[in-house]
């Protein structure tokens, strides 16, 4: 277990439940979970299907709430907050990468990388500047006015890294940012968040099926039906 | 910050040009049918406006008014009677002609042929007054006037319907009981601004028309023709003092009769007109609303397609109101590109028309800036229930939606 004593954990749940629905219908996501992921840190969340994980990340990253229990992000009791200060909060300080990608569709590359610079109000000129700079660390400059229609998935989920990125996030989620591409290019993708995580201190929260992707990581968390299973460090960590 | 809102919702709107040229249709027809409904209305209204002027601006008519009786009890004033035209002949400054006019609807009949006209007393300024000219035969000789003698100059309309083609001059009609020698035809004047018949009409001397028509020496109208129209708001004002003094209206009465100038009822007729310009506005502004509705449509169409692209908005750290801002300015972009498209299809749409209609093209800048304004309020109106759906989208839902 990487628990370090005192020191102020990043992401702290204490016996988070989540029931969707009710009565009959009820669907238990997670049984009371406990987890603290720490600054610095690169965990991998595994486990079958249906066994919790995207609602787990969903609720790190403030797109949902726990219907029981606790979840302090920075110290901040984030089942206190409403609506606009979780977004707030996603704003500042979070990054997402999922599956599907989830790039705006006719949009291009640099148009998507700035979107999140837009919110934070940063001026054109400089928001130009950050997102071609962000495009450039994932390898893609020269693919700025392409619209995803026109990239490969590969080249699309590196626009997305490069969109969660630009903002210079504490965490970054991912949820099976590899599930739907061919090794060669999860590699590519795992060898991105790899350096981002090294060079620049990123903490990265990631779901995987695959083994060879969560090796990765520095640490792994296995779930089981709603509860976590085991939390192990990597002692075989890939590294690049 | 906002030139750049704007900027992405031109953006996003160009990604999908034919629907957002669809979508604008409605307000372009609203507001076109506005601009075109608004500005022909008033066209028309400058055209009657400058018709009746022309009827002559040096016309004034004096007519009964009411009077008041102690107790606050109104009732119609006594007519005038001949000595008053003369007075007003006599006493008053630049006057060119003054006609007294009677008159009353009477049946004629000729042979077989009958018509019921309305048979009107006066004399010769009658014809100055109304600047109508006897076409074929005469006017009235002085000693007609004096004595009395039933003699008539007949308007076109009754001529043809007594006569047909026979030639009316020297024919006997009958006048009600009496028989009348027709003199004259009068020019023929067509249909007036307010669609009466004015050749409809017979005239016989007055004094012949009180005695043996009217049993009674009431003058209805004095018609007066001032030499100049400069002359007119003098002798209104001389008229009305001497009619006070003739009538034996006291300083703290009201005076008991009315003296109007053309303006005084080209301003009536005009606030008829524009009632019906803007009854017409009204019904094209129903078809602007149409618009809106078209536009919340499309904008709801537009949230359930892009609910996923909400969703990575939200995701990415989106306030509610940045959602709700973005597509509120969408619509009204949407809306008011439309308005400026509406305004130019309007006004060209009318300048086109007017001169088939033959009335004055007269660009109106209020009514287009009203026609603007409106379609900026149809847009956020109509957009802010769309908006604000997106803007209330749970982000993992909207993510999730395919
Ligand atoms: N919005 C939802 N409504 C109802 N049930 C849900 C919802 N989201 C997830 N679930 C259920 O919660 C359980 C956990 O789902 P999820 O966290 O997505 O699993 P995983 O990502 O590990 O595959 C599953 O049984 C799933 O069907
Ligand atoms: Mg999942």
């Amino acid at each position: 277990m990487s628990s370090r004593p005192g020191e102020e954990p990043l992401v702290e749940l204490n016996s988070v439940t989540k029931v969707y629905g009710s009565g009959q219908a009820a669907v238990h996501a997670l049984r009371g979970i406990d987890l603290r992921v720490h600054e610095g840190e690169f965990v991998a969340v595994m486990g079958s299907s249906g066994s919790g994980k995207s609602t787990c990340i969903n609720i790190i990253g403030c797109l949902d709430v726990p219907t029981a229990g606790t979840y302090r992000f920075r110290d901040v009791d984030v089942g206190t907050l409403d609506r606009d200060q979780r977004a707030l909060l996603r704003r500042n300080f979070i990054g997402f990468i999922f599956q599907t990608y989830n790039l705006l569709a006719r949009t291009t590359a640099l148009e998507n990388v700035e979107l999140p610079l837009i919110y934070r109000g940063v001026p054109p000129k400089e928001r130009h500047r950050l997102a071609l700079q962000a495009l450039e660390s994932v390898g893609l400059s020269q693919w700025a006015t392409h619209t995803p229609a026109e990239l490969s998935g590969g080249q699309q989920q590196r626009v997305a890294i490069a969109r969660a990125i630009v903002t210079e996030p504490l965490l970054l989620l991912a949820d099976e940012p590899t599930g739907n591409l061919d090794s060669a290019n999860s590699q590519e993708i795992m060898k991105l968040l790899t350096g981002f995580h090294r060079d620049q201190g990123l903490t990265i929260v990631m779901v995987t099926h695959e083994p060879d992707v969560a090796a990765y990581a520095q640490r792994t968390v296995h779930f089981h039906d709603g509860g976590i299973d085991s939390d192990t460090l990597n002692h075989d960590q890939v590294t690049v | 910050m906002f030139g750049n809102i704007i900027q992405l919702a031109f953006r996003e709107l160009r990604r999908n040009v034919l629907r957002s040229a669809l979508t604008i249709l409605g307000i372009v027809i609203g507001v076109a049918a506005v601009i075109i409904m608004v500005t022909l209305g008033r066209g028309t209204t400058q055209q009657v406006t400058e018709e009746i002027a022309s009827l002559g601006s040096n016309q004034l008519q004096v007519r009964p008014g009411e009077r008041f009786r102690p107790g606050g009890v109104r009732t119609a004033a006594e007519q005038f009677e001949l000595a008053d035209a003369e007075a007003i002949e006599r006493e008053i400054a630049g006057v060119r002609a003054v006609a007294p006019v009677a008159s009353r609807t009477l049946l004629t009949v000729y042979g077989n042929a009958n018509w019921r006209t309305s048979v009107i007393g006066s004399d010769n300024s009658f014809f100055v007054a109304r600047e109508w000219d006897v076409e074929s035969g005469r006017e009235f000789t002085d000693s007609e006037v004096r004595s009395g003698k039933l003699v008539c100059v007949i308007g076109a309309t009754v001529r043809d319907n007594l006569f047909g083609n026979q030639n009316p001059l020297a024919a006997s009609i009958r006048l009600g009981k009496l028989s009348c020698e027709v003199i004259g035809v009068l020019a023929e004047k067509g249909q007036s601004t307010f669609g009466m018949d004015q050749d409809d009409v017979v005239i016989v001397p007055i004094r012949g028309f009180q005695r043996r028509i009217a049993g009674n020496l009431d003058v209805n109208t004095i018609y007066i023709t001032a030499q100049s129209s400069d002359l007119i708001d003098k002798i209104k004002q001389d008229v009305e003092a001497l009619m006070r003094q003739r009538r034996h209206v006291s300083a703290n009465e009201e005076d008991n009769f009315y003296v109007r100038d053309i303006r005084e009822i080209t301003e009536r007729v005009t606030s008829t007109t524009e009632t019906l310009t803007a009854l017409l506005g009204a019904v094209a502004a129903v078809s602007l609303l149409v618009g809106g509705i078209g536009i919340m449509n499309i904008m709801l169409v537009s949230v359930t397609e892009r609910t996923r692209e909400i969703g990575i908005r939200l995701a990415i750290g989106a306030l509610e109101s940045d959602v709700l801002r973005q597509f509120l300015v969408e619509a009204v972009v949407l809306a008011c590109v439309g308005g400026i498209v509406g305004i130019a299809l309007g006004l060209s749409g009318s300048a086109l028309v007017s001169p088939m209609l033959n009335i004055p093209f007269v660009f109106d800048p209020a009514i287009t800036m009203i026609a603007f304004a409106f379609s900026a309020a149809v847009g956020v109106i109509f957009g802010y229930f769309p908006a604000r759906k997106a803007a209330r989208l749970n982000p993992i839902d909207a993510l999730r939606h395919e």
